[in-house]
């Protein structure tokens, strides 16, 4: 078993490292570090210009040396020019003497936002501190939804129960977060259209609208009404898929003989489903469940997009569209570095759970 | 002219019984539903269909039945009466009058000759199966015909048509209207849909087809070669796999990234796999009748090589083949996202049939390799591909709407659901319906296309 972790945790790290490398090469093209040149010093820079400026901030070095510098295993750059020393680790002390050699990723130095005008760091965790709550409600929605839909459907396969609710998954899953987020905003919170004008008509609601449509004031202070609709446009979409899943792996544990013994036995079959079934139901979902934070993480950027709410996707947006380099490596380690964890967890997982996968 | 309503003339008679209608099919529907879980009679066998719900079943049919040959007044009362009667929904009706007429032949031929047809034929006994093909095919239909079916340009602005409601007459023009009102830009969003339907179809099933050329040429040696490829090549992949699917996005599908030649690089690796695809096919066939084998083989090789050139690298000798750098960019990223998944697949179905014993036999046949897998093991694994192929493309569709929503790639013009989703969000508390048509619009189509893809399942598990 420890062999087992250890080998999953080496290729990890090495997907880990193939990967910042792959995002760090794919942010640092020329063509983004003349464009960060001319937002940085100035729009009406000539060629020669752009060129010295690169030159002068260290980034005309050979790719796999400014990548290493970031992480943090190779020594910054410096440059005396004139007296005064420059470099990647100057702005860290206050002479440049003081500066430390290494400044990167591993010493805990993750660089400066040029959208926020703020360090990286501080930007990161902030929304991510957004995002983690947002996260949290998906969660709580959407796992014991879709778990109870799938045990529901399943326990009995082709069974009006399980034709409706299959209807309902496969109609969930073909509901893109931008549809069902544009379709949730006009039903429950537009001025115009959907349920609140009625509402407000009868003296139901006070407000103009049932829902907020933006989640900004959620980042205050998280109440139902300006949080219920960001969160289930990210678990509507999510929940029909782990319910399918959850159905499928059900249904075939009840074929299986021992639900048959226990069922001829005498059993109650409310009994089968929770003694006998449910354990082993749940051991495919497990992993589906794990491997659907990645997917996770897409929903989360269309919906902080869509209800304008500051978290970890809305910063992504911002550091790609801006051209924000050092933002958008932070955002894409923390989202690599999610993805590779949870394909860790579920790894892992599944050899527990499941008794019949012995490793030695 | 007076603004056209929903349902015209008909909908003080229609309404009230397609509402009517309807509430009893979805009460049927969740007692059905709620009445098969509480009521736990004794099963025949655990996990049988159990005949308690039948009258329910039946009454359910008579009312879904009902409400959908009601609801098909509204469009069909567009043939008989004048616009400004048959409503909103009567206009659009008469305006899809080419799809209708492919649907019905389509569906007549098939149902009349569905023995002959093996798996496609089978569809038609599946109900989910019928519903979703008639989904699928109604906007297949729209995007051949969506010269015929648009009523207005959809890039043109009419001044005064900003923000539209549905049915609002078009000013300066006699008996033409907004149907599904206007956009932010004065445009006709009803025809911008038609035309976007145009532009999903055109790219999501053949950036689906690539990834499954790419997936099955890779996954089939990777499977059944083991070994190193198989460690090297499944690497790869999770590699991929490991990105979150938006932040590729985001770094492929930039403006500054075509200035560097990454979207030409990659197209250049995954256009060759048809081609090679297709060449390894036919030589592994007719390897022993050279004559027929060269044949396929240069026509293979002429006709691939001629639109590679001109797809991947846009120097076509002809001028035939082409792509604009906007869209290869779109179609190399979708492609790029959707293969790795495609080769896991088709690796994990190779690794399962390499041990039968139909491949044994081929062995000691002395059948090569390639023979093996491209006409032994590929045939049988059809079924779970066709499956999903068909929710790859619906996935597709879902991730080309991703990148419209995000404004990537395409050109602000462009009609696509993504971006005309995207314009219409900014407005959307005060104006729905330039958002929601597309939205709706898309929607119907992954609809469309989960459902054939579950009513394949089902048919072809029953074999």
């Amino acid at each position: 078993m420890i062999g087992f972790v250890l080998r999953r945790t080496g290729v990890i790290a090495l997907t880990a490292l193939c990967l910042t490398f792959i995002v760090f090469v794919l942010t640092n093209l020329q063509p983004n570090l003349e464009k960060l040149a001319r937002t940085e010093a100035s729009s009406r820079m000539s060629e020669a210009e752009v060129a010295a400026w690169i030159e002068r901030n260290g980034y005309a070095r050979p790719m796999p040396v400014r990548y290493g510098e970031w992480l943090g295993v190779v020594p910054g750059w410096t440059r005396a020019e004139g007296g005064t020393v420059t470099g990647r680790c100057t702005g860290r002390a206050p002479a440049p003497a003081e500066a430390p050699r290494f400044c990167g990723l591993l010493q805990g130095d993750w660089g400066y936002s040029t959208v926020f005008k703020l360090p990286v760091a501080a930007v990161v965790s902030r929304s991510l501190g957004h995002t983690g709550w947002l996260m949290l409600w998906v969660v709580i929605v959407m796992i014991p939804t879709s778990l109870v839909l799938g045990v529901l459907a399943g326990m009995r396969e082709g069974s009006p129960t399980d034709r409706t609710l299959s209807t309902v998954a496969i109609v969930t899953t073909a509901t893109p977060e931008y549809v069902s987020g544009v379709i949730l905003i006009v039903l429950f919170a537009s001025a115009t259209s959907g349920l609140s004008p009625l509402l407000a008509e009868w003296g139901w609601i006070s407000g103009r609208t049932l829902f907020n449509g933006t989640a900004t004031a959620a980042m205050e202070g998280i109440t139902f009404w300006n949080f219920a609709l960001p969160v289930l446009t990210i678990a509507l979409y999510g929940t029909g898929y782990i319910a399918r899943m959850t159905r499928a792996s059900m249904t075939e544990v009840m074929t299986a003989q021992y639900i048959r013994t226990a069922r001829l036995k005498g059993v109650s079959f409310p009994q089968v489903v929770m003694r006998h079934a449910l354990r082993n139901a749940l051991i495919a979902p497990f992993t589906v469940i794990m491997l659907q934070f990645p997917w996770l993480l897409n929903g989360v950027v269309i919906v902080e997009t869509l209800f304008n709410y500051k978290g970890f996707g809305w910063t992504l947006v911002q550091a790609a569209g801006n051209n924000d380099i050092e933002l958008l490596l932070a955002c894409s380690v923390v989202a690599v570095v999610v993805v590779l964890a949870t394909q860790l967890i579920s790894d892992i997982g599944y050899v527990l759970l499941n008794p019949r996968i012995r490793l030695a | 002219m007076e603004p056209l309503t929903w349902t015209g003339s008909l909908g003080p008679v229609l309404n009230p019984a397609v509402a009517t209608a309807a509430a009893l099919a979805v009460l049927i529907w969740l007692a059905r539903g709620v009445l098969g879980l509480i009521r736990a009679p004794v099963p025949a066998g655990v996990g049988t269909v159990t005949p308690a719900g039948l009258p329910a079943t039946a009454a359910l049919r008579f009312a879904g039945l009902a409400t959908v040959a009601l609801a098909l007044a509204y469009p069909l009362s567009g043939f008989v009466l004048p616009a400004p009667e048959a409503g909103i929904l009567g206009a659009m009706g008469r305006q899809f009058w080419p799809v209708w007429l492919a649907l019905a032949l389509t569906f007549a031929v098939s149902i009349r000759w569905k023995r002959r047809l093996a798996l496609y034929g089978k569809l038609f006994d599946s109900p989910i199966g019928m519903v979703g093909y008639a989904i699928v095919m109604f906007w297949v239909f729209t995007a051949l015909f969506a010269d015929l079916i648009v009523t207005q340009d959809p890039l043109t602005q009419v001044s005064g048509m900003k923000n539209a409601l549905p049915g609002t007459p078009v000013r300066g023009a006699e008996g033409a209207y907004y149907l599904l009102g206007g956009d932010n830009l004065a445009r006709d969003v009803f025809s911008r849909m038609v035309m976007g339907a145009r532009r999903v179809l055109a790219i999501a099933p053949a950036a689906t087809a690539f990834a499954f050329m790419v997936g099955i040429t890779l996954g089939l040696p990777a499977g059944y070669f083991g070994r190193r490829l198989d460690t090297g090549l499944s690497f790869l992949a999770n590699l991929v796999l490991a990105f979150p699917v938006i932040l590729l996005f985001y770094l492929l599908v930039t403006p500054e990234i075509r200035a560097t030649g990454i979207p030409v690089a990659l197209a250049a690796v995954l256009f060759l796999f048809p081609v090679v695809f297709l060449t390894i096919l036919w030589n592994s066939r007719f390897f022993i009748d050279p004559r027929r084998r060269n044949l396929y083989v240069g026509i293979t090789l002429a006709l691939g090589l001629w639109a590679y050139s001109g797809l991947a690298f846009n120097a076509d000798p002809l001028g035939v083949w082409s792509m604009e750098p906007n869209l290869l960019n779109v179609f190399v990223s979708v492609v790029f996202v959707n293969a790795p998944t495609v080769f896991r697949i088709v690796r994990g179905i190779t690794l399962d049939l390499k041990s039968r014993d139909y491949v044994a036999a081929a062995q000691t046949r002395g059948e090569g390799p390639w023979y093996i897998m491209l006409w032994e093991i590929l045939p049988n694994a059809r079924g779970p591909l066709i499956v999903d192929f068909c929710l790859r493309i619906g996935y597709t569709t879902i991730l080309l709407g991703t990148l419209g929503f995000f404004g990537l790639g395409v050109s602000p013009e462009s009609p696509d659901w993504g971006s005309t989703i995207n314009d219409g969000r900014r407005l959307l508390a005060l104006y729905p319906h330039p958002a929601v048509v597309p939205a709706l619009a898309l929607m119907s189509l992954v609809l469309g296309l989960n459902l054939l893809a579950d009513g394949l399942r089902e048919e072809s598990l029953r074999d």
